[in-house]
């Protein structure tokens, strides 16, 4: 089984993201869509509710290449559910294999979770926030390949960009 | 139906020879043959002009119910007997004292019964005032199940009335007091399920998991389910909780909630542990199946809380 390494360029060509979140359709949608996105490589997509995952599984495990973590602003457990589970991730992730996808922003009028949680996350964990009505055809499909690109730079596909200066590209650009 | 109206068609049908009372309805061709056969011409006069009055009276309660079906909003009463004394309902009795109650009160108020084969009792109030007769558009109907102490109550525009129908009610069923039981909806079936308790319990039973052929798209095979068992989890819990049948269709419900504020002990919010006393809301289309949806949407922990499962078994 492969070791996953931040800054290992010798990719594996099967790809292995995982999407955490307490929204199991959403997550099923997001990961159709990313499937139906052309790409030259191969990729599994793992959906899990939290972390950490079942023991079962451990053997099957070869590489975690990215994380996104889901987050509906209208469920505070959404929320808590996340908080969770970055509690089980080690710290190498954080140098650019994980990212939070924020759903539920289009109706402000059911928001439970506050705009100040989710900056929180961001700043903590350095990672970027990606905020995204998935319910929404246009925009799955949009995220869907944001999070392909983002794949292929965290597995090495990039020659000469690694995770984790993607990722401080994406965070010094979110502060304007 | 008008009291003076029966009393008129009653006297008239009365007039009429005997042998022609079944011709004469026969060639009205309102009432359907079976109901022709249910009225005994044999007995008496007066008993077949009742039977009649009471078939025009059931014409009434069936357009009510044909034009409003769903459109009324039920709410659950539940009465207390002071003692252990089990009293044999009669029913000519409870009717008696229910229109002396009322008519005693009230000069212009027309109340017409209509009883069911499941044991229930419809009654309908057109309310009027000292100086307005009873107005038949805007009527009140009350539930009794006589073997039981629920009464469903759809009271329409009149609230001030209600404190008086409650009266009646207990005085003519021979109990002590009546009070409110915070559920409502406009599904008066589904209303009898819950206080009766009569929709599906889940009982503990071994199905075995039918093999069964996994066609999978190829495109699946690549979207791997961690939390397999854990979801399956959810879902028995839910099932042992909710049932697998449809939910009763509530959609009002409400109850008092004593409880203390938690905080952060350093905060010193509080310091005296005083419980709060609240009154907690629900409203929803379909308040049984929203709570149902709870855990396997993922918006909440199986097994749900109890706050909010009480409403499946009050």
């Amino acid at each position: 089984a492969g070791i996953s390494r931040i800054f290992d360029k010798v990719p594996l060509s099967l790809l292995q993201t995982y999407l955490v979140g307490s929204d199991e359709g959403l997550q099923q949608q997001l990961a159709e869509a990313i499937l139906r996105e052309k790409k030259s490589f191969r990729i599994n997509i793992h959906l899990a509710t939290s972390l950490p995952l079942p023991s079962e599984r451990d053997h099957l495990r070869p590489r975690i290449d990215l994380i996104a973590f889901m987050i509906d602003i209208k469920s505070k457990y959404s929320l808590r559910n996340v908080e969770a589970s970055l509690a089980y991730v080690d710290a190498s992730f954080f140098l650019g294999k994980v990212c939070f996808l924020v759903t539920g922003v289009g109706r402000m009028k059911y928001c439970s979770v506050e705009m100040s949680a989710i900056c929180k996350l961001r700043e903590v964990y350095s990672s970027p926030v990606l905020f995204c009505e998935l319910e929404l055809e246009g925009i799955r499909v949009a995220t869907a390949q944001r999070l392909l690109r983002m794949l292929e730079i965290c597995a090495g596909f990039i020659p000469g960009v690694s995770a984790l200066y993607f990722g401080s590209l994406m965070s010094s650009s979110a502060n304007y | 139906m008008d009291e003076i109206v029966a009393e008129y068609i009653r006297r008239t049908v009365l007039k009429i020879p005997r042998d022609q009372i079944r011709t004469m309805l026969q060639q009205w061709g309102f009432l359907s043959e079976a109901q022709l056969q249910a009225i005994n011409f044999c007995q008496i006069k007066d008993s077949i002009s009742q039977d009649v009055v009471q078939l025009c009276e059931q014409f009434l309660f069936f357009l009510d119910n044909y034009i409003y079906s769903n459109k009324r909003l039920w709410s659950v009463y539940q009465m207390n007997k002071r003692g252990e004394e089990t009293d044999f309902f009669d029913l000519t009795d409870f009717k008696k004292k229910f229109k002396r109650r009322l008519q005693s009160a009230l000069t212009n108020v027309t109340i017409n019964f209509r009883e069911y084969e499941d044991n229930a009792i419809w009654i309908r109030i057109a309310w009027g005032t000292p100086y307005t007769k009873p107005n038949q558009y805007k009527t009140s109907y009350v539930v009794y199940h006589s073997q039981t102490p629920y009464v469903f109550i759809s009271v329409s525009v009149l609230k001030s009335n209600l404190p008086l129908l409650c009266q009646a009610l207990v005085a003519a069923s021979n109990y002590h007091d009546i009070r409110e039981m915070e559920l409502r909806s406009h599904y008066l079936n589904s209303l009898k399920d819950i206080v009766f308790k009569s929709y599906s319990q889940n009982f503990q039973s071994y199905y075995p998991k039918p093999l069964q052929e996994r066609n999978v798209a190829p495109e699946n095979l690549m979207i791997i389910q961690e939390n397999k068992n854990e979801k399956e989890r959810i879902k028995r819990v839910n099932s042992e909780v909710f049932g697998d049948g449809p939910q009763p269709k509530l959609e009002f419900a409400q109850y008092k909630l004593e409880t203390i504020f938690k905080s952060d002990p350093q905060m010193n919010v509080l310091n005296r542990k005083v419980p709060f006393r609240c009154l907690v809301k629900f409203s929803s289309p379909h308040l049984l199946e929203s709570l149902k949806s709870l855990a396997p949407e993922g918006m909440a922990d199986a097994p749900v809380s109890p706050l909010l499962t009480c409403f499946v078994n009050p």
